[in-house]
């Protein structure tokens, strides 16, 4: 009890020092060890509790809630100042009819006030190690990080101390989403989470940033609202409050939750940055590095896709459990095949990471047990991999000055360890025997076990193909070393960036590696608390999996044999000498460099193209969900 | 362990050539000549191949080619000069940007003369190939021999 | 059932030397289609051990090293299927070892190597939905993923699988053409005497590096056919006749036909994946 309150309260009270601190090494060192006490917290957390399968813990609301009241209409005045300062009207309007609602509904529960407002399940507790965890490593990136952006960018305003307040606040928000069993508890943390975000996007103020914020903020309002219309529609239905709870609301079962389900459903939507909202994402990537990280990997978008699993048990086998499956099944597939026309890390992985969210919606829509798994995977898979990429890209474009993935060709011997990390990094997000493989691979065996589930089958087939390019050629580019390598630039990167990267490379390993055990320990028991059946991938493909894996990590002891004085010749480049760095004699005497680039594809994966298609289907899943629930024909 | 004399895969270059004895090599691939009976495959791929054809002489701005060429072939290698032209320059000899045969730039091991030169004489040139081939792996495995102990 | 050890040591011993006779014979049936003699059928072991005899030389070291984790996945990939293993297991062991072909090809960054890399990664995306779907048709069919329950579905009664999917069947012996490099869908790389962009995604690997992509290449081959004869498990005979008239056709094609572009390709693959996907895996639900 006392360390889930410390979970919560402690990043927020830590943030608050940040505040005030000056911006030096202390501060850094602070953050440093502040992150580090979050993270033996939550691995205590976790080790405490995860026999113990669903607790609930009772506090009193009342002077909780007022306050929690209180600094609502605190920050919808604040937002409403800035909303009306830069006449943002559309999100001044959405902040009014969003705050207004949920305040409005509160008074409408007249039952007499519950007690079981927090909990922990092992659901919860996945989500609360990969807040703790991926979270704070990235806050000990961000230390060096930051140093470094403003020693390169020299035009943005040095607000760290305000950043870093914000990266806490952010964390504890996290926290309240996930352990909040009253709804309107998760609610306020969810609009922290917003409002957070907004602030780091728009960090660096200028004209695009202040734009890019505002979307972000403005799509996310309207997925809130959805929220707000599940609070009026529980109040017409039972004033007494009893379904405000999260447990008891699943516990209800379709016939009452179906309404909720989807509505919060559609806030989720927006905030997993499924299409059509997966714009908001993609300006995210303005802000600093660690900020997509956190965006991206641990938290926010992990908040939408946590609710939307939450409410997985309610949309199986339905209809509207269907069309949500659309809607992340087309989000898959499209923002992964956008992902190949683009060349920028950053954007890259921004679709990378729509798509992969788009898996999990698809797997959370459909619904049932083993679908749940492989959703549980994803979330946990995708959000140590991720985090990793990015903050490998982030270190890297300080280095070389660029985030173009064509810049990147040989990096591997300028960067290697950085490039090794990344590598483990995207290996993790799509090649067998690693992480995000094995939910694929057990999402499609569930998708096949429901009636519509070829639907869902067909679209990640196709999805994972186009994956697999866009992966491969980026992992390609980092090892297209010249014949004669360029220098190492390695000893740059700062002690706090490489902490951070190797802790989540060595998390990338250990989690594929361990990922039975984790099954076991904790996702199994989930599903069978709520399903009545656990799910696994069979013992003896683990086995292979694992054997595989293990033949991944000798098979570079080859390289002792191959590397034994080889006989070097350049290239092959039509019969002109080659220079060992890239040039060949060209024509007239001149001498010209190899320029190698990768195909991107834009007639067929254009971002406008795909982009536009995603946002009309997508939106029309959407508003199917709407007729369907409004028409009745609830399947 | 002769294995190389079973198969020969070929690189066709062209240096000053009046394309005549090209066509010959073509026909060498031909229904009626068939090389591949000996496993002879004509790659493209320096990088591949056991055999180097040169047709015509060299000049100045295909020397660096040839060179090159030949640097990028993996031992044990032969080169075979089809064609008079090839073997000594031909009626080129002495022209104002003609170098000379092909031996004025990397070592030849078969010459096979004639204007344009028979693809029966291409294919006796290249048999003979097969033998300094053999002897060139054998040299060459000797030598990796003694250099393992 | 044989005992899935059994299948997996017989796979890794003998499928060179199947895939071997198979590539001579594919090569006198070649010759004699163009009115030619041919090599020996023994002629692609000759090739590959020559290459063995050949200087190692490389552009750069960690070449070899791709190569080989490419041999070994894709031995890894058939001893899998031959074990009687799950066959998206099989799939994606077999995109690994793909993976790691097109990152040697990436490495040795020559230009030729580099389009020849691009050219098979989208020619793993052209076939990736193919494969995926077929396995899926096979779990509605026969309720399981494994090979030896899919082998054991068929023999036990459950009738031969491709009267329940054939149009799957069909668009797997489609994408067989990309899978054994053969015209019009050569495009990464070719066989033989077939030249374009030199050697594609072979361009730099020369002597032993080569011999172990032909080694692979080799083993591919015998899974791939396997993957085919899956299809007519339930009659083992009719299998192996059913595999050698497929591979036949793919001669027949290969002879046939000039090399298509990738977009071509690229569309037609997907193409046949998802008509024959939709109405296949349709109707298995709907009947």
């Amino acid at each position: 009890m006392e360390l889930l309150l410390f979970l919560i309260l402690f990043p927020a009270l830590m943030g608050f020092v940040f505040l005030v601190f000056p911006n030096n090494k202390a501060r850094d060192v602070m953050v440093a060890l502040a992150a580090l006490v979050i993270i033996a917290a939550t691995v205590i957390f976790f080790l405490q509790n995860y026999g113990a399968g669903t607790v609930i813990y009772e506090i009193e609301p009342g002077a909780v809630s007022t306050a929690m009241m209180a600094i609502e209409v605190v920050l919808a005045l604040g937002v409403l100042y800035l909303a009306a300062k830069y006449r943002q009207w559309i999100v001044g309007a959405l902040v009014v009819v969003g705050t207004g609602v949920a305040l409005y509904a509160e008074t409408l529960f007249t039952g007499p006030e519950h007690l079981n407002n927090l909990f922990v399940d092992e659901f919860t507790l996945i989500m609360a190690m990969i807040i703790g965890v991926i979270g704070s490593l990235i806050c000990i990136f961000a230390t060096g990080y930051m140093r470094d952006y403003h020693g390169h960018h020299k035009e943005i305003a040095d607000k760290r101390k305000g950043f870093f307040f914000l990266l806490f606040v952010f964390l504890s928000a996290m926290f309240g989403v996930v352990f909040s069993n009253n709804m309107f508890w998760l609610f306020f943390f969810w609009e922290i989470t917003t409002l957070c975000s907004f602030l780091l996007i728009g960090y660096a103020w200028d004209e695009e940033a202040q734009k890019n914020a505002f979307w972000a903020l403005l799509l996310n309002l309207l997925g809130g609202l959805g929220f707000g219309a599940t609070f009026l529609y529980l109040a017409f239905i039972d004033p007494s409050g009893d379904l405000v709870m999260l447990d008891s609301l699943i516990a209800a079962g379709p016939a009452i939750a179906m309404i909720p389900a989807a509505l919060i459903g559609f806030a989720g939507l927006a905030k997993a940055a499924q299409m059509p909202f997966s714009s908001w994402l993609l300006g995210a990537m303005i802000a600093p590095t660690p900020v997509s990280a956190l965006l991206h990997s641990s938290t926010m978008v992990k908040a939408g896709v946590y609710v939307i699993v939450r409410f997985a048990p309610i949309y199986d086998a339905s209809f509207v459990g269907f069309l949500i499956a659309l809607v992340g099944g087309f989000t898959f597939l499209l923002a992964s095949g956008i992902a190949i026309s683009q060349s920028n890390a950053k954007r890259v992985l921004a679709w990378s990471t729509i798509a992969n969210l788009g898996l999990i919606v698809t797997c959370a829509g459909i619904g049932n047990a083993a679908a749940v798994w492989a959703a549980i995977l994803l979330i946990v898979f995708h959000a140590i991999a991720k985090s990793l990429l990015f903050l490998c890209t982030g270190t890297v474009e300080h280095r070389i000055g660029s985030r173009d993935i064509e810049d990147m060709g040989g990096l591997i011997s300028i960067l290697p360890k950085v490039t090794i990390m990344m590598i483990i990094g995207i290996a993790g997000m799509f090649l067998a025997p690693f992480g995000m493989l094995i939910s694929k691979w057990a999402a499609l065996r569930a998708f096949l076990d429901t009636p519509y589930g070829i639907v869902a089958v067909i679209l990640i087939a196709f999805g994972s193909a186009v994956t697999l390019f866009f992966w491969t050629k980026w992992m390609g580019k980092l090892l297209q070393v010249a014949w004669k390598p360029e220098p190492k630039r390695e000893g740059e990167v700062s002690a706090a960036e490489l902490y951070s990267l190797t802790t989540l490379s060595a998390g990338v390993i250990a989690i594929c590696l361990g990922f039975p055990l984790l099954s076991s320990i904790v996702v199994e028991p989930f599903l069978e608390g709520i399903y009545g059946i656990g799910a696994s991938l069979g013992d003896q493909n683990i086995a292979i999996m694992l054997m595989m894996m293990v033949v991944v990590f000798i098979l570079p002891l080859s390289l002792i044999f191959f590397r034994r004085n080889p006989k070097m010749i350049p290239h092959y480049v039509g019969g002109r000498t080659e220079t060992g760095d890239m040039h060949f004699a060209g024509s007239m005497g001149m001498q010209r460099k190899v320029l190698l680039s990768n195909y991107y594809f834009e007639g067929i994966f254009g971002e406008a193209k795909l982009g536009k298609a995603g946002n009309i289907l997508c939106t029309l899943f959407i508003v199917a969900i709407g007729i369907v629930l409004a028409t009745g024909v609830i399947a | 362990m002769a294995n190389i004399t079973k198969s020969p895969w070929i690189i066709h270059y062209d240096g000053s050539s009046c394309n005549g004895c090209d066509i010959e090599v073509l026909a060498c691939l031909t229904p009626l000549y068939d090389i591949e009976r000996f496993g002879i495959i004509n790659t493209g791929n320096p990088k591949h191949a056991d055999i180097f054809l040169i047709t015509g002489g060299i000049n100045y701005q295909n020397v660096d080619i040839v060179k090159n060429t030949y640097e990028q072939m993996v031992d044990p290698k032969v080169v075979v000069a089809v064609g008079i032209c090839a073997t000594s320059g031909g009626v080129f000899r002495e022209c104002y940007n003609i170098m000379g045969g092909v031996n004025e730039v990397i070592p030849v091991d078969v010459y096979v003369p004639g204007c344009a030169v028979r693809p029966e004489a291409i294919i006796d040139g290249v048999v003979q190939a097969l033998g300094i081939l053999e002897e060139k792996r054998a040299q060459l495995e000797k030598e990796q021999g003694g250099a393992k102990k | 059932m044989i005992n899935p050890f059994i299948g997996a040591i017989l796979f890794v011993i003998l499928a060179p030397l199947l895939g071997g006779l198979v590539a001579g014979i594919d090569r006198k049936v070649t010759a004699h289609m163009q009115g030619r003699v041919g090599p020996p059928v023994l002629q692609p072991f000759y090739d590959i051990l020559k290459l063995f005899e050949k200087e190692s030389v490389v552009v750069r070291p960690e070449i070899n090293f791709y190569i080989f984790c490419y041999l070994v996945f894709l031995v890894i990939t058939g001893a899998i299927f031959y074990a009687g293993e799950d066959i998206l297991l099989v799939i994606f062991a077999l995109t690994l070892a793909h993976v790691f072909l097109v990152i040697a090809a990436f490495a040795s960054s020559s230009p030729y190597a580099h389009v020849g890399a691009e050219r098979e990664l989208l020619m793993m995306m052209a076939v990736e939905p193919m494969l995926i779907l077929a396995a899926a048709g096979m779990y509605m069919t026969t309720g399981s993923f494994f090979v030896s329950d899919i082998i054991d579905h068929q023999s036990m009664g459950g009738g031969l699988l491709v009267l329940s999917i054939p149009l799957l069947f069909i668009g797997i012996v489609y994408i067989l053409t990309i899978k054994l490099r053969k015209s019009p869908f050569d495009i990464s790389t070719s066989h033989h005497a077939h030249q374009e962009l030199v050697k594609g995604l072979t361009t730099e690997f020369a002597g032993p590096t080569l011999g172990m992509y032909e080694i692979a290449h080799l083993y591919e081959t015998v899974f791939l056919l396997g993957f085919v004869w899956l299809f007519f498990a339930g009659a083992p005979l009719l299998g192996i006749v059913v595999v050698a008239v497929v591979y036949f056709l793919e001669i027949l094609i290969d002879n046939t036909n000039t090399r298509a572009k990738w977009q071509f390709a690229l569309r037609s693959a997907w193409l046949v994946a998802l008509v024959t996907g939709i109405i296949n895996l349709g109707a298995l639900v709907v009947l």
